[in-house]
C-alpha cells in the first residue's frame, strides 16, 4: 500500500511540473516555440533616388550584403573552414560565435558585413557546405559624384543609439542604413520607404519549409534638389586644393544651386560601413571636411559687406550718388589711424567709383553719417546674422554687432572707430557663406527674401519677405557691382565673363590685426578671400557667395571661381533647355557686357584687388 | 498442454488494453515526431516498423500469457545466464550508437540486450527472493547484490548506459524492500550510503564520459551552454510547455518534425505527445500509465504465491521508474539519462520487452485463482 502511495505522488509531481510549464509558462514557451518556427525576413526598400535639378541621378542604390549564421546549426558548421570563406580571422570568428551565442539562442550571428557582390558569389558556390549560413541583403548607397556635393546630398550610416530609440526609427530594424547626413538626413522618411517582410517557417537548420504571408516594401519617394550638378562640380574643382565655400541660389525662388565646402569627403565610405580607423582620418583631418564651411563657419566680411554699407547710407539720406568723398590712402580719427587699402589713395570719388574701387574711407565717411545701428539695421534685414532655417546642420548665425549688443554683451560703449571697422566688414561682425549669397540674392532680385530651398520648387514661390529697400537703390547698387567686374579699375575685374554680363563685389577679411602684405604671412595668417556676386545683370539668374579661407585677395583668390561657377550653370541651362525649347535670354550675354572692354588696361590692380 | 477455459475468464483485459492503448498512441506520437515538415515529403517508415514490432510484441505477449509463469521461476537461472552472455556480447560485440555500445547486430535489424536483461534480471531477483526466508538480513542483502545484481550493473555502466544501470539497482533495492528489510540491513545501507557518496559521486564521475558529464552539467545548469546538451531540455521543454492546456493538436505540432527537439519519436517522444495534446492530453497519458501501475501492484497483492507476487512488484516499479525517469527529463527535473518511455518510445527490443513484461502481469493476475498442481 504505501508503495502504491509513493508511486501516486511521483505521478502528482510530474503532473505539478506539468502544469507549470503548460499552463503557468504556457504562453512564454508558445512564444519560443514560434520563434523557433517563424522567420521574419526584412525585405529592404529600394531607397528614393536623389536627382538634380535636372534630372541627372546623384545616387545608386546598391545592394549592402551581411552574412550571418543561424546559431542552432553550429553544431553543423566547420569554423576553420568558414573563417577561410568569408576570410576573416579563425580567433575573431570562434570568439564573436561565442559571445552572441550567450546573448541569443535564435537571433543569427552576423558575421560579416559590407560583402562585394563577388565574394557573395563565391560563397553561395560553397552554401551547401554550411547549413544555416544566410545572407541578408540590405539596401546602401553609391554616390556617383563621389566627393562632390557630399555636404549637400550627404550620407547613409547605421544608426546609433540614440537614433535607435527614437520613434521616427520605430519600424526601422536596428542593423538598417538611414540617412546620416544633408539630405539623405533631412528627408529620410520620404527617401526611405517602407521594408516589406516575408513571414517563414523554418526547421531547425535554418531551411525555408513554408511562405506563410508576405509584404512586398514600398519604394521610396525620389527627391529632385535644387541643385545642378555641372555648377556644383566646376565649382568645386576651380577651388582645387583650397578650403572654403560656395553657396549659389537662385535669385527668384531660393532654390540652392551649389552648395560647397571644401575640403569635401567620400560619402561612400560611409555607405559601406566606415572603418574606425578612416573615421579617425577624417575626425582628425586638419583641414575639417565634415565642417560643413557654408553653414557652420562664420568670417568677417570684408568690403563685400560694402554692398549693405551703401545701401543702408544711401536709403537713410546719409549719402545720395553725388556724395563725394577724398581718399589719401586713410583718415585720421583721435590717435588712430584708419588706413584705406590702397595706401597711395583713391583721390575724389562717388559713391559708384568708391564701390568698384573698394575704397575704404568712403566708407569710413558712409558709416560715420550712418551710424553703426542704421546699418546693423539694413544687414539684419538683408539675412546678415539670422540662420538659414536650412536644418542642415547647427549652424553659425554670424554677427552684426551694433550699440545695444556692444553694452549688453561687452558692458561697453560703442566707439566711432568701430564702426569704421564695421562699414568695411571688418571688426565685430561675421557672416557665414550662406548668409553672403541670400544677400546677395536679394539685392539681385530686387529686394525679395524667399526661403532657401534644397529640393527642385514646382512653381514660383512667394518670397516670404521684401525688404524695406527702394528699387533705386538697389539699381543704383547693381549698376556699380557691374562696374566692379566690368569697369576699368574694377576690383572684380577676374571674374569677368565673355559669356555672361557677371556682377559682383570682392572681399579681404584680415585674419589678423596686422595690414601686411600677403607675402610676409603664413598660411593661416593670410587673409580669407571672399567674392559675392549674381548674373546676368540684366535679368539675374544666379546669386552665389565664394569664401577661399586664407586665400589672401578676394579679387585674385574668390572672383575667378565665381567666374567657372556662373559659366558652368549658364552652360548647364543651355544643355538641359536645348532638347525642349530654343535658347532662353539668359544664355545671351548681355548688351552692357559688350560695352566694356580693354582688359589690358587693368593696370597695378592686378596684385592688390580688393 | 490444455488451454483452461478460466485463463480467458480471468484474462486481465484492462492491463492488455492499457498497455495496446498506449503503444497505438505512441506510433501515432512517432508518425507525427518524424513526418515531413514540408507538404509532400518523404515520410520515414519508423511508424510502420514500430507497428509490426506491436504486432509481433503482442503475439509474445499472449504466448506469455498462457504459459504458466511458474516455468519462469525454473528457468529463471539459465535465462539470467543468457541475458549476461548477451550483456558480455555486446561490450565486444555490439553497434555504437549516440556514443554508447548498446546494440547488437542480429541479421536484419538490431537489438537492445540490456532491455531483454531487466526482464531475466526481475524474474531472477525474484525467485531468489521468495526462496529466502523471512525479512532480508544483512547478509542476504549482500549476497543478493553480489550475486546477481553487480555484474550486470558494472557491465551495463560499461556500455555506458547510466540510466539501465541506475534502474537496475532500483528495482533490486524496490523488491528487496518489498520482502521487507531487517533493522540491520537498513541501518547498513544507510550507512554505506552515507560513506560512499562521495566516494562513488567521486569515482563515477572521473568514470563518466564526456557526454554525460555534460548532461548532468546541463541539467543543473540548462541555460549555460543552451546550443549544446542544455538544448535538449530546453527545446524539450519549449515543446511541451507550447502545447498549453489543449495542444496544437495532433500533426500540428512543429518541434519534433522540424527537427529543434532530438530524439524526437525515441527518448523525447513525450514531449512530442504534449506539444500537440497540451496537458489534458498529457494528463489523460499519466492516468493511463498511473492505472498500469497501480493494477500491476492490485496483482502482486492478489498474487497466489510469493513469486508472482514478486514479480509482479518488480515489473510494476520497473515500469515506474523508465516512466518517472523518462518523463523527468523531457520536464527537465531529471539528467538526460538516455532511458525510454515504456510502449510509447520508438524502438522494438524495448516494445517486444515491455508486453512480455505486461504479460508476465497478466499472467500472475490471471492465474491468481489457480492452485499447485
Amino acid at each position: 500500500m504505501l508503495a502504491g502511495y509513493l508511486i501516486v505522488a511521483l505521478f502528482f509531481i510530474l503532473a505539478i511540473r506539468l502544469w507549470q510549464l503548460q499552463i503557468l509558462q504556457g504562453s512564454e514557451y508558445r512564444k519560443l516555440s514560434e520563434e523557433n518556427r517563424l522567420r521574419i525576413i526584412r525585405i529592404a526598400a529600394p531607397r528614393g533616388i536623389i536627382y538634380d535639378r535636372n534630372s541627372i541621378a546623384l545616387v545608386k542604390n546598391t545592394p549592402y550584403y551581411t552574412v550571418s549564421l543561424n546559431p542552432q546549426a553550429l553544431g553543423r558548421v566547420d569554423i576553420p573552414y568558414l573563417a577561410e570563406l568569408l576570410k576573416i580571422d579563425r580567433d575573431y570568428l570562434t570568439e564573436k560565435i561565442n559571445e552572441q551565442q550567450k546573448r541569443s539562442l535564435y537571433e543569427p550571428i552576423r558575421l560579416r558585413e559590407g560583402l562585394s557582390a563577388k565574394e557573395i558569389a563565391l560563397i553561395e558556390a560553397r552554401r551547401s557546405d554550411f547549413p544555416g549560413l544566410a545572407i541578408e541583403v540590405d539596401v546602401s548607397r553609391d554616390y556617383l559624384f563621389g566627393s562632390v556635393g557630399a555636404h549637400l546630398i550627404g550620407y547613409l550610416g547605421k544608426p546609433n543609439e540614440f537614433q535607435s530609440r527614437n520613434p521616427d526609427f520605430r519600424d526601422v530594424p536596428s542593423d538598417a542604413f538611414i540617412g546620416q547626413w544633408g539630405i539623405e538626413r533631412l528627408f529620410d522618411r520620404q527617401l526611405r520607404g517602407t521594408p516589406g517582410e516575408r513571414i517563414i517557417e523554418v526547421d531547425a537548420l535554418g531551411r525555408e519549409l513554408r511562405l506563410l504571408r508576405e509584404k512586398s516594401a514600398v519604394r521610396g519617394e525620389d527627391m529632385r534638389l535644387a541643385m545642378d550638378i555641372h555648377l556644383q562640380k566646376e565649382a568645386e574643382e576651380s577651388f582645387g586644393e583650397k578650403t572654403g565655400a560656395l553657396v549659389a541660389m537662385k535669385p527668384d525662388s531660393g532654390e540652392i544651386l551649389a552648395f560647397v565646402s571644401k575640403p569635401s569627403f567620400d560619402p561612400n565610405l560611409f555607405a559601406r560601413g566606415i572603418k574606425y580607423r578612416q573615421w579617425e582620418e577624417l575626425n582628425q583631418n586638419r583641414k575639417l571636411p565634415l565642417l560643413n564651411r557654408a553653414l557652420q563657419s562664420q568670417y568677417p566680411p570684408g568690403s563685400t559687406f560694402k554692398i549693405v554699407t551703401a545701401i543702408a547710407a544711401m536709403e537713410e539720406g546719409a549719402i545720395d550718388t553725388d556724395t563725394k568723398a577724398t581718399c589719401n590712402g586713410g583718415i585720421a580719427y583721435g590717435r588712430w589711424h584708419f588706413g584705406c587699402w590702397r595706401k597711395t589713395g583713391h583721390g575724389t570719388l562717388s559713391l559708384h567709383r568708391a564701390l568698384v574701387e573698394s575704397c575704404d574711407v568712403y566708407f569710413y565717411e558712409a558709416g560715420k553719417k550712418l551710424g553703426i545701428d542704421k546699418l546693423a539695421s539694413y544687414a539684419k534685414e538683408l539675412g546678415l546674422g539670422r540662420e538659414s532655417g536650412l536644418e542642415m546642420v547647427r549652424e553659425r548665425r554670424g554677427l552684426i554687432p551694433d550699440t545695444k549688443w556692444k553694452q549688453e554683451k561687452r558692458k561697453q560703449p560703442w566707439y566711432l572707430g568701430e564702426t569704421f571697422n564695421a562699414a568695411i566688414g571688418q571688426g565685430y561682425v561675421a557672416v557665414t557663406p550662406f548668409q553672403m549669397a541670400q544677400m546677395m540674392s536679394t539685392v539681385a532680385n530686387g529686394g525679395y527674401i524667399y526661403r532657401p530651398s534644397l529640393l527642385m520648387l514646382g512653381s514660383k514661390p512667394e518670397p516670404i519677405e521684401k525688404v524695406n529697400i527702394k528699387q533705386e537703390t538697389l539699381d543704383i547698387v547693381k549698376k556699380a557691382l557691374f562696374g566692379v567686374v566690368n569697369e576699368n579699375g574694377g576690383t572684380g575685374w577676374s571674374a569677368k565673363s565673355s559669356m555672361v554680363s557677371i556682377c559682383g563685389k570682392t572681399g579681404t577679411a584680415q585674419v589678423v590685426g596686422l595690414r601686411k602684405e600677403s607675402k610676409y604671412l603664413t598660411e593661416m595668417q593670410r587673409d580669407h578671400a571672399w567674392f559675392v556676386a549674381f548674373a546676368p545683370y540684366e535679368a539675374p539668374e544666379v546669386a552665389l557667395s565664394v569664401m577661399v579661407e586664407h586665400g589672401g585677395h578676394g579679387g585674385a583668390a574668390a572672383a575667378p571661381i565665381a567666374k567657372r561657377a556662373i559659366e558652368a550653370y549658364m552652360k548647364s541651362g543651355i544643355q538641359a533647355a536645348g532638347a525642349s525649347q530654343s535658347m532662353s535670354p539668359r544664355t545671351v550675354p548681355g548688351s552692357i557686357g559688350q560695352n566694356v572692354q580693354s582688359a589690358e588696361d587693368r593696370n597695378e590692380n592686378r596684385q592688390t584687388s580688393h | 498442454m490444455r488451454i483452461d477455459r478460466r485463463l480467458i475468464k480471468n484474462f486481465d483485459w484492462i492491463s492488455f488494453s492499457l498497455v495496446t492503448l498506449l503503444s497505438v498512441m505512441g506510433i501515432m506520437t512517432i508518425y507525427s515526431a518524424t513526418r515531413s515538415p514540408l507538404p509532400g515529403g518523404e515520410m520515414p517508415s519508423y511508424y510502420i516498423k514500430q507497428l509490426y514490432w506491436l504486432l509481433l510484441s503482442v503475439a509474445a505477449m499472449i504466448a506469455i500469457v498462457s504459459f504458466d509463469y511458474i516455468w519462469l521461476k525454473r528457468f529463471s537461472y539459465v535465462l539470467y545466464g543468457v541475458g549476461i552472455f548477451l550483456l558480455l556480447l555486446v561490450l565486444f560485440h555490439g553497434r555504437t550508437g549516440m556514443g554508447a555500445q548498446r546494440w547488437l547486430n542480429i541479421g536484419i535489424f538490431s537489438f537492445q540486450p540490456s532491455e531483454v536483461f531487466k526482464l531475466f534480471y526481475v524474474i531472477t531477483i525474484s525467485r531468489y527472493l521468495s526462496e529466502t526466508q523471512g525479512k532480508v538480513g544483512l547478509i542476504s542483502l549482500l549476497k543478493t547484490f553480489f550475486l546477481l545484481a553487480f555484474v550486470p550493473v558494472v557491465m551495463v555502466i560499461k556500455q555506458p548506459d547510466l540510466g539501465t544501470a541506475v534502474i537496475l539497482l532500483l528495482v533490486l533495492l524496490s523488491l528487496i524492500s518489498t520482502k521487507g528489510f531487517q533493522k540491520k540491513a537498513i541501518a547498513l545501507i544507510i550507512l554505506i550510503s552515507l560513506v560512499s557518496v562521495p566516494f562513488i559521486g567521486n569515482i563515477m564521475w572521473e568514470g563518466l564520459k564526456d557526454y554525460q558529464k555534460n548532461r548532468l552539467v546541463a541539467f543543473l545548469e540548462p541555460e549555460v551552454d543552451p546550443a549544446g546538451i542544455g538544448y535538449h531540455i530546453n527545446q524539450s521543454k519549449v515543446a511541451i510547455g507550447s502545447g498549453n492546456f489543449i495542444g496544437k493538436g495532433y500533426l500540428k505540432g512543429t518541434q519534433g518534425p522540424f527537427r529543434f527537439l532530438p530524439e524526437k519519436h525515441t527518448d523525447f517522444i513525450f514531449a512530442v505527445f504534449a506539444e500537440e495534446w497540451g496537458f489534458a492530453g498529457s494528463a489523460v497519458l499519466l492516468l493511463l500509465y498511473l492505472s498500469l501501475i497501480l493494477r500491476g501492484l492490485d496483482t502482486a497483492r492478489k498474487a497466489k504465491d510469493e513469486f508472482g507476487s514478486l514479480l509482479a512488484t518488480g515489473i510494476s516499479f520497473m515500469f515506474t521508474i523508465y516512466f518517472f525517469i523518462n518523463i523527468g527529463m523531457t520536464l527537465g527535473i531529471m539528467p538526460v539519462v538516455g532511458v525510454p518511455l515504456p510502449f510509447m518510445s520508438y524502438g522494438g527490443t524495448s516494445l517486444l520487452a515491455n508486453f512480455v513484461a505486461a504479460g508476465i502481469l497478466i499472467s500472475v493476475r490471471t492465474r491468481r485463482f489457480e492452485l499447485f498442481y
